[in-house]
């Protein structure tokens, strides 16, 4: 935690974490605060009188539909892409691994997509799903199959999943490799000698052995998919259609800027915080797991 | 590997190259769109094969007034506006996180750890959930449409701040009797010893940080609401709106291309210090 | 240059008191090596001279001069640290200059300092090398080195030489010797290694447990020792001691053995024979079967019980020994040879 010798106390060191301090207090702490005590507000349409209404506002949430049906939503959407981002990364790592010469060069092919804006990932999927150019939805019409996520809300789903899912691909394949590069090679050849192939070798040994990396992942991906991915689904989707995109960020953002319901969407925000708080609880535990191992 | 499978390694070839031509596949049918005429994109199905007018494309996106019917920016500019805007975050980030983890590090004060669990609140705190009342304040402070008000409310970092704590920590404590010893006050110290001896992880940061700036969408989209502040990332959601009535696909995915392509290069060309970074700050 | 006189230092960290009113007068300089087991206080002793360490009561004196409150740079000393503390990314020069450049000495006389140490320590090929790139043997010089172009009133070194293998310690040891003599610079030299405390220092500290058990002449330490820590700390093969009663000039053993001495005393006694002053003695009181023998060439060692007891001791004969595992021999000794402590306060009788 702290150096055994340091400088002696002066007024420097307040002056050194001044800069950080005073932009937390005033973008982080205070809008937060902000949002806390607006969550207790309703305030009418035009701004002329808000009314002190305790939990409401949350209630009102609670007992929404709209809300409990986008909550649901979420979570399916963030585990959805956890899974196929997840399953598709550990596949090629495990493959990855395998090859003597070249893992590096695979990697280089693997993990730019990481720096891709998730906006960019949208329109990119957009464009290869637009209903009327798109070479999938024309790929798909040769089969039989009508493909617009304009109309269809399963569609519109499965759209924004995958590309939020290919962008992801890139981290997670990342962070599989290493911690399968990391298993000492002895374990491995030991598994050999006893007999195990490739694919069981895999199973029994490989995996197991990595699982810190895949429960750490886990809340990574969770943590993407709920906060990170609006921009997909603001280029892709804008939530529809009739809302079937709509994930929890997405409706604190609708709600907001767009419904102009302030108390609304700051009952969101905090429910959202108390989220975040959670999944930071979670990452951090297992940290000090992860020191361990 | 550990025994000798030639067919196995011909899989995992085969798997492998499968795998990044699955991943490749959406920036190629992005370059192929940045290289044909507009009307070619309006014919189904449309090429899979890039065309001859990549070049013209690139022109006509990056200097002319960019897509007819929406009122963006030049492209150039709004790359430049995207440029300064990665550039003051990572930087920002980077130099208030180094100061206040040596302060912490390195100084006993009253609200030490004050300062260090308000710091640590900030990673509960992303901007997504607590979008409006921080737009208002930067509203109040009328900092909108300005680089100020586009990174200064993103460039608090408890990741950072962590990261160089433990940097620090892990600098021999002789180090600092020495230098004491040699007579170098706290700020020397800081110069001469504590960034040189950080740099390779302030460097891999700023790989991370860069791609993070670069690619912020949310609050870019909130504050400018003046084209010529915009962001090139920002823009292109414009586009795609604008595409339904003037569907200039070419120039989309041109400009698609465009706002990847910084941080792509970042990436591969510092590919070593990216994957520091990001198994760094992520643990 | 300028003596040390440390008074009645003390330092606690919370209620624990670890080292207890320390008093020294150190001279001009001497080479004065501060030697005690691990935990001893030596390098928190050391720390708090050069400043690094507050103090907790007492006064460090260095010349004419209190420096309690002083920053550890305007204490005018130089300090080699066990693990050297070079500066990674600085070269050799860099190294050696930080200090007078933080200074603002002239850049002529840093060069010619740093060249004038450098070659007296034989490093100056090196100067624009890594730290990374040195043995640790020259890393060590380099360490000296930054000590010496400070030109300072006084060397402090904390066990600088445990880094390095034994061959290479044995000659640094020696270099630094010669060293300290050729520049006359006041030193203190903290060590775990007794024999590098002999060899090194003018005069020892032995400390423990936070106390001075001893402050003397390696000569002094060896023959006169204070107690029994010093007694067996100061010596190798460490010396032997018994339990006995002593009964004015004479002591006897848990066996009965009657042994003449020199201090006179009575009652419980703790009695020390060092292994290399027992010789043969065929009439001799002290009886000792062989049980091991260790062949060192110059000298032979030979472990066993004392006679009719279960006490383990060592005797160090000279030269090749024909004596042989089994074997019962008889010993004696010089009376002023036998050291006497109270079996109570474990100090030296007389």
């Amino acid at each position: 935690m702290l150096k055994r010798v340091h400088f002696p106390a002066s007024l420097l060191p307040y002056l050194l974490v001044a800069p950080q301090v005073i932009i937390t207090l005033i973008f982080f702490i205070w809008p937060a605060s902000q949002a806390v005590y607006q969550s207790f507000l309703i305030e009418d349409a035009f701004g002329f009188s808000t009314e002190f209404v305790w939990f409401e506002n949350f209630e009102y949430l609670l007992q929404d539909d709209h809300y409990r049906d986008s909550f649901g939503r979420t979570i399916f959407f963030s585990a959805a892409v956890a899974f196929l981002s997840m399953s598709f990364a550990l596949i090629l790592a495990g493959f990855a691994d395998r090859v003597i010469r070249g893992s590096t060069t695979y990697r280089t092919l693997l993990i730019w997509p990481y720096a891709v804006a998730p906006v960019l990932a949208g329109a990119l999927f957009l464009f290869m799903f637009n209903p009327t150019i798109g070479i999938f939805p024309y790929l798909l019409e040769m089969v039989g199959y009508d493909w617009n996520h304009y109309l269809n809300g399963r569609q519109a789903m499965f759209l924004v999943i995958i590309a939020a899912a290919w962008k992801q691909v890139a981290y997670n394949f990342l962070f599989y490799l290493a911690a399968m590069q990391s298993i000492p090679r002895s374990i491995i050849e030991a598994a050999a000698i006893d007999g195990a192939g490739p694919i069981r070798r895999f199973a029994t040994i490989i995996f197991p052995l990595i699982s810190p990396t895949t429960f750490f992942l886990l809340v990574i991906n969770a943590v993407y998919a709920f906060f990170e991915t609006f921009g997909i689904i603001h280029a892709v989707t804008q939530g529809g259609p009739a809302n079937s995109t709509t994930t929890l960020v997405y409706k604190v953002y609708n709600d907001g800027f767009i419904g102009l319901d302030l108390g609304g969407s700051a009952a969101q925000s905090v429910i959202l915080m108390f989220m975040v708080i959670v999944m930071t609880v979670i990452q951090f535990r297992f940290i000090e797991k992860r020191v361990q191992y | 590997m550990v025994e000798n499978r030639p067919l196995l390694s011909i899989l995992a070839h085969i798997v492998l190259l499968l795998g990044v031509a699955i991943v490749a596949l959406p920036v190629w049918i992005t370059f192929v769109g940045a290289s044909h005429e507009a009307e070619r994109m309006l014919q189904t199905p449309i090429p899979m094969l890039p065309g001859d007018q990549f070049f013209v494309n690139l022109r006509q996106t990056l200097w002319g007034s960019g897509l007819e019917g929406t009122n963006t920016a030049p492209v150039w500019m709004m790359l430049m506006n995207s440029m300064v805007m990665a550039l003051m975050i990572a930087i920002g980030k980077i130099a208030i996180s180094l100061l206040s983890a040596f302060a912490i590090v390195y100084f006993k004060f009253p609200f030490r750890m004050g300062f260090f669990w308000m710091i640590f609140i900030t990673l509960m705190l992303p901007v997504e959930v607590r979008i409006l009342p921080t737009f208002e304040v930067i509203a109040d402070l009328g900092m909108l449409n300005s680089y100020w008000g586009l990174t200064v409310p993103l460039i608090a970092s408890a990741t950072a701040t962590f990261m160089f704590r433990q940097v620090f920590l892990t600098i021999p404590d002789e180090m600092l009797e020495s230098a004491r010893i040699d007579g170098a006050g706290p700020m020397r110290f800081f110069w001469d010893i504590v960034i040189p001896l950080s740099r390779t992880n302030i460097a891999a940061l700023f790989v991370i940080l860069f791609i993070y700036g670069w690619n912020q969408y949310l609050w870019p989209l909130l504050i400018t609401t003046d084209t010529d502040m915009m962001t090139i990332v920002v823009s292109i959601k414009q586009m795609l709106e604008a595409a339904e009535q003037s569907p200039q696909w070419n120039i989309i995915m041109m400009t698609a291309l465009l706002a990847m392509i910084p941080p792509i290069f970042v990436v591969i060309a510092m590919q070593k210090l990216f994957v520091q970074g990001l198994t760094e700050t992520d643990k | 240059m300028a003596g040390i006189t440390l008074d009645s230092l003390t330092k606690s960290y919370g209620p624990t008191e670890v080292l207890h009113h320390i008093g020294a007068d150190i001279e001009d300089g001497e080479f004065v090596v501060i030697v005690g087991p691990s935990g001893c206080g030596k390098s928190t002793l050391l720390r708090m001279i050069a400043g690094l360490e507050s103090i907790t009561s007492g006064e460090v004196f260095i010349g004419d001069k209190m420096v309690n409150g002083l920053e550890p740079a305007d204490r005018d000393i130089a300090m080699v640290f066990q693990n050297y503390a070079l500066y990674p990314h600085m070269t050799v020069r860099q190294n050696m200059a930080y200090g007078l450049k933080i200074r603002k000495m002239p850049k002529a006389e840093i060069d010619r300092r740093v060249q004038e140490a450098a070659e007296i320590l034989e490093i100056a090929q090196y100067l624009d090398r890594k730290p990374r790139q040195l043995s640790g043997g020259q890393r060590q010089r380099v360490a000296m080195g930054r000590a010496i172009v400070r030109d300072p009133q006084v060397f402090l070194f904390d066990e600088p030489l445990s880094n390095l293998d034994a061959k290479l310690r044995v000659q640094m040891r020696l270099e630094i010797r010669k060293l300290q003599k050729r520049l006359g610079v006041t030193s203190i030299f903290v060590t775990h290694d007794q024999v590098e405390a002999m060899t090194l220092g003018d005069r020892l500290m032995v400390l423990n447990g936070g106390y001075v058990e001893q402050f003397g002449t390696p000569i002094e330490l060896y023959e006169r020792p204070a107690s029994v820590f010093v007694a067996g700390f100061i010596g190798s093969p460490a010396m032997n001691f018994f339990r006995a009663t002593a009964d004015d000039l004479s002591v006897t053993l848990p066996n009965g053995a009657v042994v003449p001495t020199a201090q006179s005393a009575r009652g419980g006694v703790i009695c020390g024979l060092r292994p290399e002053h027992l010789v043969r003695d065929p009439s001799g009181p002290i009886e000792m079967e062989v049980e091991l023998l260790e062949h060192l060439g110059g000298v032979t060692l030979l472990h066993g019980p004392l006679q009719g007891t279960d006490q383990q001791m060592v005797i160090s004969l000279e030269g090749i020994s024909e004596i042989q595992i089994g074997d019962s021999l008889r010993f004696s000794l010089p009376p002023e040879l036998v050291h006497l402590f109270d079996a109570q306060t474990d100090r030296r009788i007389g």
